[in-house]
């Protein structure tokens, strides 16, 4: 029997045994290749999708379980890399092989989604279930900060979502950037490095 | 400074006429390319050498020889390619090699990535093929004006008529431009003149991979394509003895169920369907020579070796007599246990087989080694087979090893019909099948003078082998602790091979007793720093000094390496107060070209070790991209920690113990301590980075545990001496 749920936006029906994960519909059903496989044992974090707006382990998570509910993917999160996140990613240049990205990506929209401007515990909170055997840690910190920084909450982020933050920007006027010594030293080191860097 | 250039043409344009546009592209392109390929097409992109490509409308696409796993050569290569073609950076396109070319070999039996060798095999060569596609623009340019070339100028993607200010692009000349038979003239910049060399330019592969657009080899997709995973013997080298499909023939979307030289595979219409078919299989084994070997046994027997006499590796003076006569006499024995690769993106390799072809998609780190293999195991000449280089998440060595191409061709072999086979790895697959790193154990002995200067060192190394063996000697295993950069009068350094596997680079090894050992990020460094670099600060403590005054006067002859201990040095605050209960240590040495040295500074919280910066400074030679350059040897000291903190790959029944990243865990974002990187630029050659930086973190930290805890640390991990 099809199973229905709404991917990225837009209505969708699948006809698969009820206990294939998520990520293997996704992956093999609908050829969206952007969420990733990496443990199959939510380790890794490298499968991370939205479900109803909350980062979620897609690998083993049954296809039966997310009936009428909302799945965002990587390929759902903008469609031209103008999420915040996507756009610091770019801008901090983070991936080096990319392939745990997706999953990165989408816990720290998760994220930025909950608090608007998180601190460095936070960030290790939310992002130590997502390995990066690259050793990316120090860029995504630093993008996270910087989507922080730049965000706006006109962005058309997950109508789940944007309830949150609107209430917590109606709660806190002036939010207290807690960058850390750890990003801001990079950062500055990086500019004075780089010179004339384009 | 002009550097005139020696030229031959004929050398770079000897690919073009294997590369025609669409030769491997259109049918079997995964679907989501398809569009992309098309527009290409439309361009008709005019071939000026094996490197570089130009289309009417300017766009430039650089072939990338050197295939992509993070380490940036995407861009980095485009940067080489650019700044001498002086084309416009923004109309840059990229696409990997996926023919087989001694062009793209820079002189060595391989085309692939390893060794830390993409830039500084490429630095030269690919210059030159940027300075010669731009004076044939330079030429035809002129041709059509009817002026001396001398008369031309170039800037960003047009020639430039210096007498009337007529501009054309690139494109518009480059039809012409690739058919002069010019006489090479080009010179290479002057390096104070880079425009793209030396900057931070942002990453070509970024946009793609913040979004899910980049394909890596487990993306591939093609029309008609079957899914399969394969049940491998639980020991190493084992055989299928018999198998029984019943049960897996009654899971929903089974194919079919092959046994082939390495297990039993199924296939299925999609990957969850063919691991649900796997699990159904009933196999009987013949689990062969390694059923019963053991860390434990493994063990026994090194240390029952590095108590006898071995190969000679090394004898410099005559270190017996040095040790005997010694004011002081200093003695230990240091170990390192198998290491897993853990790439990201597990293995996986897609293959469609028919009497007249075989065609292969992965990531691959050694492509004519991978068609060699794909060749063997399709029986077919190696013409025969067509590869098709996809990103790779993630390689640190492991994607050199074959044995997931040989599978996935073995697999469309048996199911034959021309239909296409992706094969895809488990965590479980991947950490329990893999080429580790060997596990060693080394005894040193050495002798201090009466002021405290070493007289001599001696090494016996135990070490499983696979880079070929030299009259006994296995030389990446050897190498760092025999070849140190210390200057000391008497060394001697010898060997055993425990057990030994075929080169890796001249066949797909076949497994004989033993656990498979491979290339491993900086192989035989990635021990031998560790090793080394722990010895020489028990030499420093025993001759009753600081670890840096100890290293000074042993240095003298190696300045740059000596400068960056000196700027470590002063980063970190060396000998300055530190956080109550911080302790710093130190690592120095060579590594892929380049030079460094590491300072750490941990803590002891709750009897585990906390680390809390580490500081490093690199001398690398001319930097092509020191954001990259930065990157990599961040990435170099987070994969180093992992190590050093829990990084352990045990072995009972010849079983390997460890499953998935729960029982062997790559670092986390809580634990990356505060990485401050001090690049030394200057105008030597450039070195390599993507290997330099992991096995240097390891003793700058042990050797912090040391002054922290007043243990030396002998036996990697730390967690085995309950300090992580």
């Amino acid at each position: 029997m099809p199973i229905e749920f709404t991917l990225n936006g837009k209505r969708q029906s699948v006809d698969v045994v009820p206990q294939m994960p998520l990520l293997w519909v996704l992956r093999d059903t609908l050829g969206l290749t952007g969420t990733k496989f990496g443990c199959g044992m939510a380790l890794c974090g490298a499968c991370t999708v939205h479900i109803n707006g909350q980062p979620t382990r897609s690998c083993t998570l049954p296809i039966s379980m997310i009936a009428g509910k909302s799945v965002t993917t990587i390929e759902g999160l903008s469609a031209d890399n103008s999420h915040p996140i996507q756009k610091a990613w770019i801008e901090v240049d983070v991936p080096q092989c990319g392939y745990c990205q997706s999953g990165q990506i989408m816990s720290a929209a998760a994220l930025l989604a909950k608090k608007a401007n998180p601190t460095d515990a936070d960030i290790d909170e939310a992002m130590r279930g997502n390995i990066c055997r690259c050793g990316t840690y120090q860029e995504i910190r630093e993008a996270i900060h910087r989507a922080a920084e730049h965000r706006t909450v006109s962005h058309p982020v997950e109508p789940v979502l944007q309830a949150s933050i609107d209430a917590r920007a109606a709660a806190s006027a002036s939010p207290t950037r807690s960058a850390s010594a750890t990003a801001r030293s990079l950062r500055e080191w990086r500019s004075d490095q780089a010179g004339g860097a384009q | 400074m002009t550097t005139v250039i020696k030229l031959d043409r004929r050398n770079f344009l000897k690919g073009s006429a294997m590369v025609a546009g669409g030769l491997v592209l259109g049918f079997y392109l995964p679907d989501a390319n398809e569009a992309e390929a098309q527009s290409a097409a439309s361009a008709t992109p005019v071939r000026m050498n094996a490197f570089i490509q130009i289309a009417p409308d300017d766009t430039v696409t650089m072939t990338i020889h050197k295939p992509e796993f993070g380490q940036g050569t995407v861009t980095s290569l485009s940067q080489l390619l650019a700044e001498e073609l002086e084309c416009d950076w923004k109309k840059v396109k990229t696409q990997f090699a996926d023919t087989i070319d001694p062009m793209y070999m820079m002189g060595a039996p391989i085309q692939g990535v390893y060794g830390s060798t993409a830039i500084r095999t490429s630095w030269d060569p690919l210059r030159r093929a940027g300075a010669i596609a731009c004076q044939m623009l330079i030429e035809a340019a002129a041709a059509k004006w009817g002026v001396q070339a001398s008369d031309c100028r170039v800037e960003n993607g047009t020639v430039v008529n210096m007498k009337t200010n007529a501009r054309v692009t690139y494109g518009s000349v480059a039809e012409a431009a690739s058919k002069l038979d010019i006489t090479p003239r080009a010179y290479l910049k002057d390096p104070t003149t880079f425009k793209l060399i030396g900057k931070t330019i942002a990453r070509l592969d970024t946009p793609d991979k913040v979004c899910g657009k980049t394909t890596f080899g487990i993306d591939v997709k093609l029309p008609g394509m079957l899914y399969a995973s394969l049940e491998r013997c639980p020991v190493s080298g084992g055989k299928v003895e018999s198998f029984d499909a019943t049960a897996a023939m009654k899971v929903p979307g089974f194919r079919y169920a092959v046994a082939i030289s390495n297990g039993v595979a199924a296939v299925a219409d999609n990957t969850w369907s063919a691991l649900q078919c796997r699990k159904a299989l009933k196999i009987e084994w013949d689990e062969g020579v390694n059923a019963t070997a053991s860390t434990a046994s493994l063990k026994k027997m090194f240390a029952d070796l590095v108590e006898k006499p071995g190969a000679e590796a090394r004898k410099t003076g005559d270190a017996q007599a040095a040790v005997a006569a010694g004011a002081k006499k200093i003695e230990a024995v240091y170990e390192v246990p198998f290491l897993a690769h853990a790439t990201m993106e597990p293995m996986n390799c897609t293959a469609v087989w028919s009497p007249n072809e075989c065609q292969i998609w992965a990531g691959m780190q050694m492509q004519n080694i991978s068609r060699n293999i794909a060749a063997k195991a399709a029986g077919l000449p190696v013409e025969k087979v067509l590869i098709h280089t996809q990103y790779m998440g993630g390689g640190f060595g492991r994607r050199g090893r074959q044995d997931f191409v040989q599978e996935a061709v073995e697999i469309a072999k048996a199911v034959s019909g021309g239909i296409p086979i992706k094969l895809t790895w488990t965590r479980e697959d991947d950490m329990q099948n893999d080429g580790y790193r060997p596990m060693s154990r080394v005894k040193f002995t050495a002798a201090l003078d009466a002021n405290g200067s070493p007289t001599a060192w001696m090494v016996r190394v135990v070490a499983p082998s696979f880079t070929g063996m030299r009259n006994g000697v296995d030389n990446s295993a050897v190498g760092g602790v025999a070849n140190i950069p210390y200057e000391i009068p008497n060394i001697a350094a010898d060997y055993h091979a425990p057990y030994v596997t075929p080169d890796v680079l001249n066949d797909f090894r076949p497994v004989g007793f033993g656990i498979p050992i491979d290339y491993w990020r900086a192989p035989g460094a990635n021990a031998n720093a560790y090793y080394t670099e722990s010895f020489i600060d028990e030499l420093a403590v025993a001759a009753g000094k600081d670890p840096i005054e100890f290293r000074k006067p042993l240095l003298t002859k190696n300045p740059r390496l000596l400068a960056t201990m000196e700027l470590a040095a002063e980063k970190a605050g060396w000998e300055k107060p530190l956080p109550a209960g911080h302790f710093q240590g130190l690592a120095t040495g060579g590594g892929s070209g380049s030079l460094s040295t590491q300072i750490a500074e941990i803590s002891i919280e709750k009897g585990k070790v906390k680390i809390h910066r580490i500081v490093t400074a690199v001398d690398c030679g001319q930097i092509i991209n020191p954001r990259g350059a930065v990157q990599q040897i961040e990435s170099g000291i987070i994969f180093g920690i992992a190590q050093v903190l829990r990084g352990n790959i045990t072995i009972d029944k010849g079983r390997v113990q460890q499953t998935n990243f729960h029982q062997y865990e790559p670092l986390r974002m809580d634990e990356v301590p505060k990485i401050e990187v001090y690049l030394m630029p200057n105008t030597n050659n450039p070195t390599g980075l993507g290997e330099h930086s992991n096995p240097h973190v390891v003793p700058a930290i042990t050797n912090a545990v040391y002054k922290a805890t007043g243990k030396r640390i002998r036996e990697l991990p730390l967690r085995l001496a309950g300090l992580a």
